[in-house]
C-alpha cells in the first residue's frame, strides 16, 4: 500500500534549480533511504514534503489525499513526522513537557498531563524507546534527545517519519540503537524516510534507496542488491580518486598540550571546558580527536588557534609558548581552519581577494604605511585561487564577495589562506589545525581537503584533526584520542581502536587517560 | 510572499534604487501636502525652488549641508563597523562647547595666544570632546556588551543639560542681555566666507576634504579593512587576528571626532557662538545622511546637499503655501524609509507564492 506519493517536484532558488521533478513513493513498512551529496535537493526535498516550502510544481499526496501545499500543520494532521538534524526541543522543559509543546490549544484552563503521561509511556512501551517523562532534556545525550524527537512525532500520530541525516551526531552505539529502534517501527507498519550521505547505514537500514543528484532523481533501487560503489557512481556522477599520502616517519613534536584546562566561563557549571588535556602531535602525522559535539572540542579548537588562554597547564608550538592571540599563532606558522567557514573563516561581504589576505593584510608584503597594496593583494590571491582550485571567480573576478563561493570553494579559499602564507614565504606551516574540515562538503571537495591535508603533512606540517565524523577519522589519522566532557583520552595508533571501542570512548565509558606515558613513548 | 536573495545583483538596479526611493518619497509626501490644502504640483516647486532655484536658496543649502556632511560622516564610519552611535548630537554640542571654552572671547573664557596656534587647537579641542563622550559608550559595548544605542542616545540628553548648564553658568555671555547663549568666538577664528553675500564658510571645504579622506581610508588603508572587516563581521575578524576592540576605540574616536568637529564647524563659520538650539538635530539627521548614502562617505556629501535642500526648501515653501515644515522632517524620514527599502529590493527578489491553506 502506498501511503505517500510525490508527483514532479520543481522548486527553483534564484539560479539553482533545488528539485527537478522528482517523483517518489513510499510503501507501509518500508525505510526509504533518500540519498545525495550536500546539495543534492535532499533537504529541499522534504521541507516541501513537510510544508516548510512550496514547491513551484507537483504535488504530494498522503494516503491517498492531496496536501495543500505549505501547510506545515496539514502535514502533521496527515501523519507526516520529521526529526530534523538539529533538534527542536526546549533544553530547560522536561521530555514530557517538549513532547506536549503546541499539542494543547491555548485556551484549555485545564491541561491534560496526565492522559499525554500516559500516553507517552505507552508509546514508549510500544516502540522499545525507553525514556524518562520527567527527566530535563537539557540532561539528556544526543541520543536520548533523539529518541524524544522521534516520541514526539510518534505521540502526535505519525505514520511517516522522515529522519534528516539522523546519525551525523550520533556515537557507533547510539546508532546502532536507532537502526534497531527503524526496525521496531516498521514492524509496526510506520514508514521512513532516511535521509543520509553515508553509503554504509544507507545499505544496512534501508528497504529502497532513491539517489538524488543535482536536484535531479538520478536512480530508485532496492537495497539488497547495490554495492557502495555503485551508489557513489550514482552519487557523485563521476569518479572520484580518494586522498592518497605519501608516508614518511614522524619526526619531533610540533604542539604539545600538557595539562591543560580552561575554566567554564560560568562559575556555577563546575565542569571545565577542557580538564586535563595531554596531547601531542608530531611534525608528518595526523593525530584526530573524536568526540560528540560539546565536549570540549569548540574550547580545544580555540586554544589552539589562538584564541582563548589556558586556566591550567600549558601550550607548545615548536617548543615556544605563544601569546593567545590569533597573530601569535599565524606567526608561528600555525595553518588554522575554523570550524564554522561562513561565520567564522570567512567575511562573505569582504570581496574574494580580501579574504584571502584576512590573516596577513598587515604583513609588508601586503602593507605599506598603513595603505593596503591591493596589486600585491590581489596577485596573491589569484595564485591561491590558481593553485587551490577555487572555482566560481572567474566570472565576477577576485572583487566580488566571497559570499557568492561555494561552500567547498570558500573552504578551500580557508585553507590555500592557511597553507600558502606569506608570498615570500619559505617555511611551510608548522603545524595545522583543522576543525571539522570537511563538514558539509560534496565528496570532491572532501578528497580535495583530505589530499591537502595529507600532502602539507608529507612536507613535515603535523596536523590536529577535530572531527565528528568517525569515517573521516578513520581515513586521514595517524592516532587518535577521544574527546569526553573536557577530558581527552590518550591518542593510540588508528590500528588499535575498533569502531566499538570509540563509540565507548566517545560516551565516556572507557578511560585511556592513564595509557598516555605509554602512547606518546611509542 | 518570500524574499530570495539575487545571485547577482545588477549594478544599474543598484545605482537605480536611490532614484526610485525618491520618486516613492514625493509621492507619499505628495498626500501630506495635498492634506494640507495646498496645491501639490506648486507646493514642490517652490520646495525645490527654495532649496536649489537660486543662488540664495543654493548658498543656504550649502550651509545646511556643511555640518550634516560632518555628522553624516560621522554616522557613517560608525556603522560602517556596526557602532551604532546614535550621540552626534550631543557630540555635536560638546564639540562647540569645547570650541568656544578654547577660542572664546579673552576676558571670557578663552585662551590669549596667537590664532594660527588657537585655531588648530579649538578644532582639536571640539574633535576631542566628541570623540571621548563616544569612547565611554564604545569601551562599554566591547567589554560588557552594552547596547551603544541606548547609551550614546541617553547621553544626548546629558550633554544637552550640561550644555544648558554651562550657558547659564561660567560660560554665559554677560552682555546676552540674560539670553542662554555662550560668549562669542574670537574674529580671529571665524571661518572666512567662501562666496561673497552668503553664509556658506570655509566650513563646507573642510567637510568636502573629510569626505574624500574618509572614503580613501576605508578604501585604501588597512585601517579602512580593518573597520569593514570588523563591522561585516567580527568573529571572523578576530579570527583571522584583527584587534576588534581596538577597531572599536578607533572607530569610536573618529565618528565622535568628525561629530565634535561639526559642532565647532557650526560656531565658527555661522553662529559664532553656542546656544541650545544652533542645531536643528544635526547629529540625528546625520544618521539619515548616512543611511541614505549607503555608508559611502562621497555619497554623504550628496545626501547632505539634498537633505539640506528639502529642509531649506520646505522653509520657504511654508511661508509661502502654509504647509507646515515638519513637511521636510516627513520626507527625508519617508525618503529613508523608501531607500532601505529600495535597496534591499535590490539585493532581494520579491516572490509572491499562492497563500497556503488550511486543510
Amino acid at each position: 500500500m502506498t501511503v505517500l506519493r510525490l508527483e514532479g517536484i520543481s522548486k527553483r532558488f534564484g539560479a539553482l534549480q533545488a528539485n527537478d521533478g522528482i517523483s517518489l513513493e513510499l510503501a507501509r513498512g518500508e525505510v526509504l533511504a533518500l540519498l545525495g551529496e550536500n546539495g543534492a535537493g535532499k533537504s529541499t526535498l522534504v521541507s516541501i514534503l513537510f510544508g516548510h516550502y512550496v514547491a513551484d510544481a507537483g504535488q504530494i499526496e498522503a494516503f491517498g489525499r492531496v496536501l495543500p501545499p505549505g501547510d506545515t500543520r496539514a502535514a502533521l494532521n496527515a501523519g507526516i513526522g520529521m526529526v530534523h538534524q538539529h533538534f527542536t526541543l526546549a533544553d530547560n522543559l522536561s521530555v514530557l513537557d517538549n513532547v506536549m509543546l503546541g499539542t494543547e490549544p491555548l485556551w484549555r484552563p485545564v491541561s491534560g498531563r496526565t492522559a499525554a503521561r500516559t500516553r507517552l509511556l505507552a508509546t514508549a512501551a510500544k516502540f522499545g524507546l525507553g525514556v524518562n517523562p520527567d527527566a530535563r532534556v537539557g540532561d539528556l545525550s544526543v541520543g536520548e534527545r533523539q529518541r524524544v524527537e522521534i516520541l514526539k512525532a510518534l505521540v502526535r500520530g505519525a505514520r511517516v517519519l522522515i529522519l534528516d541525516e539522523p546519525t551525523a551526531v550520533l556515537t557507533p552505539q547510539e546508532s546502532e540503537s536507532l537502526f534497531a529502534t527503524l526496525g521496531q517501527l516498521v514492524a509496526e507498519g510506520l514508514s521512513v524516510i532516511f535521509i543520509s550521505h553515508k553509503l554504509d547505514e544507507v545499505l544496512r537500514v534501508s528497504h529502497r534507496i532513491a539517489v538524488l543528484r543535482a536536484g535531479r532523481l538520478v536512480a530508485t533501487l532496492p537495497a539488497s542488491g547495490a554495492t557502495k560503489a555503485q551508489l557513489a557512481g550514482l552519487m557523485v556522477g563521476r569518479e572520484v580518486a580518494p586522498a592518497t599520502r605519501v608516508a614518511r616517519p614522524r619526526g619531533e613534536i610540533v604542539c604539545e598540550l600538557r595539562n591543560a584546562g580552561v575554566a567554564a566561563a560560568d562559575r556555577r557549571d563546575a565542569r571545565p571546558l577542557l580538564d586535563g588535556v595531554n596531547l601531542a602531535v608530531h611534525a608528518g602525522e595526523v593525530v584526530a580527536v573524536a568526540g560528540v559535539s560539546g565536549n570540549g572540542q569548540q574550547a580545544l579548537a580555540e586554544v589552539l588557534c589562538g584564541l582563548r588562554t589556558l586556566s591550567a597547564g600549558s601550550l607548545h608550538v615548536a617548543g615556544q609558548t605563544l601569546a593567545a592571540t590569533p597573530r601569535a599563532f599565524i606567526a608561528a606558522g600555525v595553518a588554522r581552519v575554523p570550524e564554522d567557514r561562513h561565520a567564522v573563516g570567512a567575511i562573505g561581504d569582504l570581496a574574494v581577494w580580501e579574504n584571502a589576505v584576512l590573516e596577513r593584510y598587515r604583513s609588508p608584503a601586503f602593507a605599506r604605511a598603513g595603505v593596503v597594496r591591493r596589486d600585491a593583494a590581489q596577485a596573491h590571491a589569484r595564485r591561491l585561487v590558481e593553485r587551490f582550485d577555487v572555482r566560481g571567480v572567474e566570472a565576477s573576478g577576485l572583487g566580488a564577495p566571497a559570499r557568492r563561493l561555494s561552500g567547498g570553494n570558500l573552504q578551500k579559499l580557508i585553507l590555500g589562506r592557511a597553507l600558502l602564507g606569506d608570498p615570500g614565504a619559505t617555511q611551510a606551516p608548522r603545524l595545522i589545525v583543522a576543525d571539522q574540515p570537511t563538514w558539509g562538503l560534496d565528496v570532491g571537495a572532501v578528497a580535495y581537503v583530505h589530499q591537502q591535508l595529507f600532502d602539507a603533512c608529507a612536507a613535515g606540517a603535523a596536523v590536529l584533526l577535530i572531527s565528528e565524523d568517525l569515517d573521516e577519522i578513520f581515513a586521514l589519522a595517524d592516532r587518535i584520542a577521544v574527546m569526553h566532557q573536557g577530558r581527552l583520552g590518550a591518542a593510540r595508533p588508528a590500528a588499535a581502536w575498533t569502531l566499538g571501542e570509540i563509540g565507548l570512548a566517545m560516551t565516556g565509558h572507557a578511560g585511556h587517560a592513564g595509557e598516555w606515558e605509554s602512547a606518546n613513548a611509542a | 510572499m518570500q524574499l530570495e536573495r539575487r545571485a547577482e545583483p545588477s549594478r544599474a538596479l543598484l545605482v537605480a534604487a536611490p532614484f526610485v526611493a525618491v520618486v516613492f518619497t514625493l509621492l507619499v509626501s505628495s498626500l501630506l501636502v495635498a492634506w494640507a490644502g495646498a496645491p501639490v504640483g506648486r507646493a514642490y516647486a517652490l520646495l525645490l525652488e527654495g532649496g536649489f532655484g537660486s543662488r540664495f536658496a543654493l548658498t543656504e543649502t550649502l550651509t545646511r549641508a556643511t555640518p550634516l556632511m560632518l555628522t553624516g560622516l560621522a554616522a557613517a564610519v560608525a556603522f560602517r563597523a556596526r557602532l551604532f552611535n546614535i550621540g552626534a548630537e550631543g557630540q555635536l554640542y560638546l564639540g562647540a562647547l569645547a570650541a568656544v571654552a578654547v577660542g572664546g572671547l579673552t576676558g571670557g573664557t578663552g585662551l590669549d595666544v596667537s590664532p594660527w596656534l588657537l585655531m588648530p587647537a579649538m578644532l582639536i579641542a571640539a574633535m576631542l570632546a566628541g570623540a571621548l563622550l563616544l569612547l565611554g559608550p564604545a569601551l562599554l559595548k566591547s567589554r560588557f556588551g552594552v547596547d551603544e544605542v541606548v547609551t550614546t542616545l541617553l547621553a544626548n540628553f546629558i550633554v544637552l543639560l550640561f550644555v544648558s548648564a554651562m550657558l547659564d553658568g561660567p560660560m554665559k555671555d554677560p552682555s546676552a542681555m540674560g539670553w542662554p547663549q555662550s560668549v562669542a568666538l574670537q574674529d580671529a577664528l571665524q571661518f572666512d566666507k567662501l562666496i561673497e553675500r552668503s553664509r556658506v564658510h570655509t566650513g563646507l571645504l573642510l567637510a568636502l576634504a573629510l569626505a574624500v579622506g574618509l572614503w580613501a581610508l576605508l578604501r585604501f588603508t588597512t585601517l579602512g579593512f580593518e573597520i569593514r572587516a570588523v563591522g561585516a563581521n567580527p568573529r571572523a575578524a578576530a579570527f583571522a587576528g584583527m584587534a576588534v576592540t581596538g577597531t572599536m576605540v578607533k572607530v569610536a574616536l573618529l565618528s565622535g571626532a568628525l561629530a565634535g568637529l561639526a559642532g565647532a564647524v557650526e560656531v565658527a563659520g555661522r553662529t559664532g557662538y553656542v546656544t541650545l538650539d544652533m542645531s536643528p538635530g544635526y547629529g540625528y539627521g546625520g544618521i539619515v545622511i548616512a543611511m541614505l548614502a549607503g555608508l559611502n562617505p562621497l555619497a554623504v556629501v550628496a545626501a547632505a546637499v539634498f537633505v539640506g535642500g528639502i529642509q531649506v526648501g520646505a522653509d520657504s515653501m511654508s511661508r509661502a503655501v502654509a504647509v507646515p515644515t515638519y513637511i521636510a522632517d516627513v520626507i527625508v524620514a519617508v525618503a529613508l524609509l523608501a531607500m532601505l527599502v529600495a535597496t534591499l529590493l535590490a539585493q532581494y527578489r520579491l516572490r509572491l507564492t499562492p497563500r497556503a491553506r488550511s486543510a
